[in-house]
């Protein structure tokens, strides 16, 4: 039986050497397990990512989904994990942003952010990742440069059958000032992704990072994203995932230098049988910095969520906030969701808090607003929506604001009415 | 000429027995207020006419225009005529005052019913302008941050924008200062002589019946309506207190008289004791 653990490697890539051995270590990992702690809530056993192959170099130009975002400083389009189309602004590379292709792979490996982030597991999706992702994407803003459009980023998944690896590394320079938004999609039929996403702020840069998953019912993701904030700086990551049948987010945030600041929010909404699964590490290793995090989530029919998330006071930390919240609304009764937050605080002088909860609708809030006349399904409607608000209104670009709740809306207009998915074969997860 | 009729109604929070059998009938323009001690059962009135689950009816009908009130979910009674201003107005984060009432209008529209003239937020200006409400909480999530005044005066608006025939105004005093008073009183008389308004004034002080006058008073003490009379009541009442009603429900009415086995009323007890507590 062929498994993408022991394909050979695709020829033509930069570095042959360095991806072979990163494919022979892949073998040797095997697939992760839920039973280490890493994986434990989530049903990585079940994926079906085994059997698919790796995806080969796009063919002909992709039908890929656009935002509706006018001003753009660049647009890049990555199709099946290779950046086919790079548009940069008017004036914009002159005044010194960046965006090129970087084809060295091992990235990972090499990585600043990989000191920051710390003792971290390497799976067999890292490792895949070295081995078969055609180049990174790298977005750098030069010391003071303040970019205000954004920089847009379409990553497609177009190869029905096949896993594709994204790479994205965003920089922003010392006291600069960047927005990128990642729209990610996938065309119909099974698939799946492992993007990898590294950001890098540098002291007193402020970065915002917002991603809109919008991926095929198909579709699985093992993402990973991986940031480091320096001194006075900010970094805002918000996450909208509407898409997938299994998607995974591991989320590290490191803040390394004095007074930094991760601001980390997601909304997600799943229906069918979709999983959204989210584990998240707030790593404060220097003094007075601050985190916060708000994850809100829904979930319809007989889907179901995993949060999992640790605040990580290192010994220097003194004087840090951080804040971790996660909440749920279950739309029905079959639909589920874990919530499982974590402190782990080595300096007493700090200010940790976190709260989750899981619940159905409030039934206080339904009969106030059926007491004014709506009827009960347009209550629900109403108060999904306002959940979200919180949240939508905290995600980092604010000209995709009205897309999210657009999406939000969709999600509550087709409530009752999802389809199985679109590929015989690819069984739903079962739980 | 709207009524709105209640007969023998009895009702239960889980195994308590809260109404013992309320009877009342209301007509268009009219204001009756139900004054009791705390727990005599007037808030659950408020809540067993409008739906608000957690509550079994027992017995007795409620009718709006003949309509049976008690079969129809929460929204439909609404949609029927009838208004519930809350004691404690919900919150309901990043839901508008201008979203609620545009959803309800929507279904009011879907049932083929007429809803008032005019754009809904050149209503709610007008109406939040009419209490002292600032109009730019009407873009706000619904009762989030809002002082005590500022949550009754958008109960206010709500009201008089949905025009209902019915309206029950649950402790619309509690968290009011003075002011705040006289505008929502002054604005709900207004309705019921401009627009018929009828008024059920559920309250335990007589305060707000200073400004807005009721036609009756009745007496509601453990789950009975035990006097009834003109506005002098409610301020007999301010003078006298409850303490002699909260007896008189004790010793009449059904089940008691065969006198076997009921506790006597305990004088050490606090008339103001709130039995769900």
């Amino acid at each position: 039986m062929s498994d993408l653990l022991t394909s050979s490697p695709v020829a033509g890539l930069a570095d042959p050497e360095r991806r072979a051995a990163a494919l022979a270590a892949a073998a040797e990992a095997g697939w992760p397990s839920t039973e280490t702690e890493e994986w434990r809530y989530s049903p990585v056993n079940d994926l079906g990512i085994e059997g698919l192959s790796p995806a080969p170099a796009p063919g002909a130009p992709a039908d890929v989904p656009d935002l509706p975002l006018a001003d753009r400083a660049a647009s890049v389009t990555v199709v099946d994990g290779a950046v086919v189309d790079i548009v940069i602004g008017a004036g914009w590379a002159e005044k010194g942003l960046v965006v090129e292709v970087l084809t060295s792979p091992g990235r990972l490996a090499d990585s600043g952010v990989d000191a920051d982030v710390g003792d971290e597991e390497v799976t067999a999706y890292d490792l895949l990742h070295q081995a078969w992702s055609p180049g990174a994407l790298v977005i750098r803003t030069p010391a003071g440069l303040s970019v205000r459009e954004p920089v847009v980023v379409h990553t497609h998944h177009a190869a029905v059958g096949a896993v594709s690896f994204p790479d994205l590394v965003i920089e922003a320079g010392e006291g600069s000032d960047l927005t990128v938004v990642e729209h990610q999609t996938s065309a119909p039929g099974a698939g799946a992704s492992v993007p990898r996403v590294e950001l890098r702020v540098g002291d007193a840069a402020r970065l915002r990072y917002q991603v809109l998953q919008d991926l095929g019912r198909d579709h699985v993701q093992l993402a990973r994203q991986r940031s480091s904030v320096g001194a006075q700086a900010t970094l805002v990551s918000g996450i909208a995932a509407f898409g997938g049948r299994y998607t995974r987010l591991r989320s590290d945030s490191a803040l390394v230098g004095r007074g930094g600041t991760a601001n980390l929010v997601a909304a997600y909404y799943g229906d069918g049988t979709q999983i959204h699964d989210f584990r998240t590490f707030q790593h404060h290793h220097a003094r007075h910095t601050r985190s916060d995090l708000l994850f809100k989530g829904a979930q319809d029919d007989a889907s179901g969520s995993i949060y999992t998330g640790m605040i990580h006071i290192h010994p220097d930390g003194a004087g840090s906030n951080a804040f971790q919240t996660n909440r749920n609304i279950k739309l029905s009764p079959d639909a589920w969701a874990w919530s499982v937050p974590n402190l782990e605080i080595e300096n007493n002088d700090v200010r940790c808090s976190h709260a989750s909860t899981v619940s159905p609708v409030d039934a206080d809030q339904q009969f106030y607003l059926q007491a004014r006349g709506v009827p009960p399904v347009a209550a629900d409607r109403l108060i999904v929506a306002g959940f979200f608000d919180e949240v939508i209104e905290r995600l980092p670009a604010a000209g995709l604001r009205d897309e999210v709740r657009r999406l939000v809306a969709a999600k509550l207009d087709t409530r009752g009415a999802v389809d199985a998915p679109e590929t015989p074969g690819a069984e739903a997860v079962d739980r | 000429m709207s009524q709105l009729v209640i007969r023998g109604l009895r009702a239960a929070v889980g195994s308590r027995v809260i109404l013992n059998g309320i009877d009342l009938e209301i007509g268009s323009g009219e204001v009756h207020a139900v004054m009791g001690p705390n727990g005599a059962g007037k808030s659950t009135l408020s809540h067993v006419l409008m739906g608000r689950p957690g509550y079994e009816v027992l017995g007795g009908t409620a009718t709006l225009d003949g309509a049976d009130l008690l079969a129809l979910a929460p929204w439909e009674r609404a949609q029927a005529g009838l208004f519930l201003a809350m004691q404690y107005p919900t919150e309901v984060p990043g839901v508008s005052v201008v979203d609620t009432l545009r959803a309800a209008e929507l279904a009011t529209v879907g049932a083929g019913q007429a809803v008032p003239d005019g754009a809904l937020e050149d209503r709610l200006a007008a109406e939040a302008t009419r209490v002292g409400l600032d109009s730019a909480l009407l873009e706000r999530a619904l009762n989030v941050d809002l002082s005590g005044g500022e949550k009754k005066r958008l109960e206010t608006v709500q009201l008089t924008v949905l025009k209902p025939r019915f309206a029950i105004l649950d402790e619309l005093d509690s968290g009011l200062d003075v002011d705040a008073l006289r505008a929502v009183a002054r604005r709900v008389e207004d309705a019921t002589n401009a627009d018929g308004l009828g008024v059920l004034v559920i309250t335990h002080y007589s305060r707000l019946l200073t400004e807005l006058r009721p036609d009756r008073v009745h007496v509601l003490a453990q789950g009975r309506i035990v006097a009834s009379g003109g506005p002098e009541l409610a301020d007999e009442l301010e003078v006298s207190g409850y303490a002699g009603y909260a007896e008189a429900a004790d010793g009449g009415g059904e089940g008691a008289g065969s006198g076997a086995g009921r506790p006597a009323v305990d004088p050490l007890a606090d008339p103001f004791a709130d039995p769900l507590a």
